[in-house]
């Protein structure tokens, strides 16, 4: 996964230390990440097939955590349900942060009339509220992984070229640029050589914090009824599915918010108690 | 100086202009992108190629986009929303009412969160580091991280379910007395006064942090100012700006927790309208309800902009 790859190996070959909250905060996302990956093998009963005689069932021996609306095993509804949740996420963070990124440091660099245009229209791109957008695209070309993805993407573009940019603006500004400008170095190979490196650590923890916000409107949307379409769920759906339990209380509604909460608080924390040193570069 | 100020928030309203300009047209577009003709869709597969070219004709879909959308914007910035594929009613009829009840909530809420936030937001930023601090940190961070609908179904799980103080999801739409007054506002109310005090608290504690990490400030602690007095007379009126800021722009979080909440709780609003017709596709009620949205969010980032240049004493 995109977020716990990028980041553990950075982590380790720099030898940068966390605390016990990061330890453990990191601990839960390479959970989930395993889990979304090796959901088919950690799935006790088939996730489509109802196997309880009872509806929203309580936790017992046989169904860890209960049972849904139908008599379907929850737990196995939640592992297959990281896969969706996760997996759409992290393509979208992914899309997100590297277009968002590219172009921030190509405006920061080129500067002029490719500068003011592309922020113009970034800045008013992102003065559309991010529930709102998704509405109106799921409503115009309807629900589907691959628009989920292209969307959660096209949503969280400005915030991370914004980020960059600004970054990137005041790296542009150092000595170390003006030689290599002078050395010849055309745009690529400032952005590739001289700016991304010195700008890498504070970009992927913002990627972790857009990867909450992503996570957070993939479930909001699907709760809607408008992200992950049945008989596919993901953990927003999945709320959505089992909402008639909530007045008393089912498992089958907590467990899929409290999967959420698990994943996205520890991203949170994480980035939260990361080192300073990779939080911000301004801080060396 | 106020010639400065003066031409700093006309520029900030100009491009305000810009971005509106620039919303509408992804708005507009992105509602054009369904497939499908929609004249075929409105009279059924059964029409005769006469009567779909006549409706054509007269919704003006034969015209270039462009065209199409300067009849469009013109129409808004005039009054004039057009007509609701589904029911045919003029679309001003259809939210005028659900803007009302929109704006109630969001009033209501408003009133509630501004000074919750701001009391713990300021508290929390004096006492920095103590276990006051950490408590409402940690708790905000929660908030924060978790989606709006699951702040909404805690809150159900807490106050109905566990304490029974409010009936659970109760969808009571009219209103004959107090107490289904408080029956339709009280769970909608606390959510969002949840999500948007969460967001107002972690900036107001942010913005008056920063301002007591100023020299001044450090200043004011070696002549031996109290707390208290560094606080309220040094600190406070300088992270004002910052702090009505925060304020402006956490109230922008409304917008998107109140898409949530309207749906949780079927409480008769614009986002429900608005995610009932992406259900049933009427194009044109979502473009006007997405526009409201977009408006009512470009004016709060907006006014956030402006106060922050009013309050800033360099520029007066």
């Amino acid at each position: 996964m995109t977020t716990d790859t990028a980041k553990t190996p950075a982590a380790g070959r720099l030898g940068y230390r966390f605390n016990l909250v990061g330890m453990l905060a990191l601990a839960v996302i390479l959970l989930w990440g395993l889990v979304a990956v090796f959901a088919h093998l950690l799935t006790p009963y088939p996730v489509g097939d109802i196997v309880d005689v009872d509806y929203f069932g309580p936790m017992s021996k046989q169904f860890w955590l209960g049972s849904d609306y139908l008599g379907r095993d929850i737990f196995s509804r939640i592992v297959m349900g990281a896969r969706y949740t996760v997996g759409i996420s992290v393509a979208a963070v992914a899309i997100a942060c590297t277009t968002g990124v590219v172009l921030g440091m190509i405006a920061a660099v080129s500067g002029g009339w490719t500068d003011t245009l592309l922020s113009r229209f970034l800045d008013a791109m992102s003065s559309i509220p991010s529930k709102l957008f998704g509405l109106v695209v799921v409503a115009a070309v309807g629900s589907s992984i691959p628009v989920l993805i292209i969307t959660l993407s096209v949503i969280y573009i400005p915030g991370a070229y914004r980020f960059a940019r600004a970054l990137a603006v005041n790296i542009n500004a150092m000595d170390f640029i003006t030689v290599a400008r002078t050395r010849g170095e055309n745009v690529f190979y400032i952005i590739r050589s001289e700016i991304l490196p010195n700008i890498l650590g504070p970009v992927l923890a913002d990627l972790g914090l857009r990867f909450v916000f992503i996570v957070l409107l993939l479930s909001g949307l699907s709760f809607l009824g408008l992200g992950v379409q049945p008989p596919y769920a993901d953990w927003g759906a999945l709320v959505r599915e089992n909402i008639g339990g909530l007045p008393f209380g089912a498992p089958a509604v907590m467990f899929p918010s409290i999967a959420i909460a698990s994943l996205t608080i520890s991203v949170n924390l994480l980035i939260d108690n990361l080192p300073n040193k990779i939080r911000d570069r301004s801080a060396q | 100086m106020n010639h400065r100020i003066l031409s700093l928030v006309m520029s900030r309203l100009l491009i305000t202009a810009i971005t509106l300009v620039i919303v509408s047209f992804a708005v507009f577009f992105a509602t054009m992108m369904l497939p499908g003709d929609t004249a075929t869709i409105l009279l059924g597969q059964a029409a005769t190629p006469e009567a779909v070219a006549g409706l054509r004709t007269a919704m003006h879909l034969d015209e270039p986009a462009v065209i199409r959308f300067i009849r469009w914007f013109g129409g808004l910035l005039t009054g004039d929303l057009g007509t609701s594929y589904a029911n045919d009613m003029p679309i001003a009829d259809l939210i005028a009412g659900r803007f009302i009840n929109t704006l109630k909530l969001a009033g209501v809420t408003a009133l509630f969160s501004v000074p919750i936030a701001l009391t713990l937001g300021i508290t929390a930023a004096m006492m920095r580091g103590s276990l006051y601090d950490r408590i409402v940190t940690v708790l905000t961070i929660g908030v924060i991280s978790v989606p709006e609908f699951m702040v909404a179904t805690s809150a159900v799980l807490l106050f109905a379910v566990y304490l029974k103080w409010l009936p659970a999801l109760s969808f009571a739409n009219e209103v004959h007395s107090i107490t289904d007054l408080l029956r339709v506002y009280a769970m909608p109310v606390v959510t969002l006064t949840f999500v948007v005090s969460a967001q107002m608290i972690r900036m107001t504690r942010a913005a008056v942090v920063e301002t007591l990490n100023t020299p001044y400030v450090e200043m004011a602690l070696l002549k031996g100012a109290s707390r208290k007095r560094i606080v309220l007379k040094h600190a406070l009126p300088n992270a004002l700006g910052p702090i009505v800021n925060a304020v402006a722009l956490s109230l922008s979080y409304l917008l998107g927790g109140v898409i949530i909440v309207e749906t949780i709780f079927n409480y008769p609003g614009i986002a429900k309208l608005m995610v009932d017709a992406v259900a049933t596709r009427d194009l044109p009620l979502i473009q006007s309800c997405a526009m409201i949205f977009c408006v009512g969010y470009l004016i709060l980032i907006t006014l956030a902009d402006i106060l922050a240049i009013l309050s800033n004493p360099r520029l007066r």
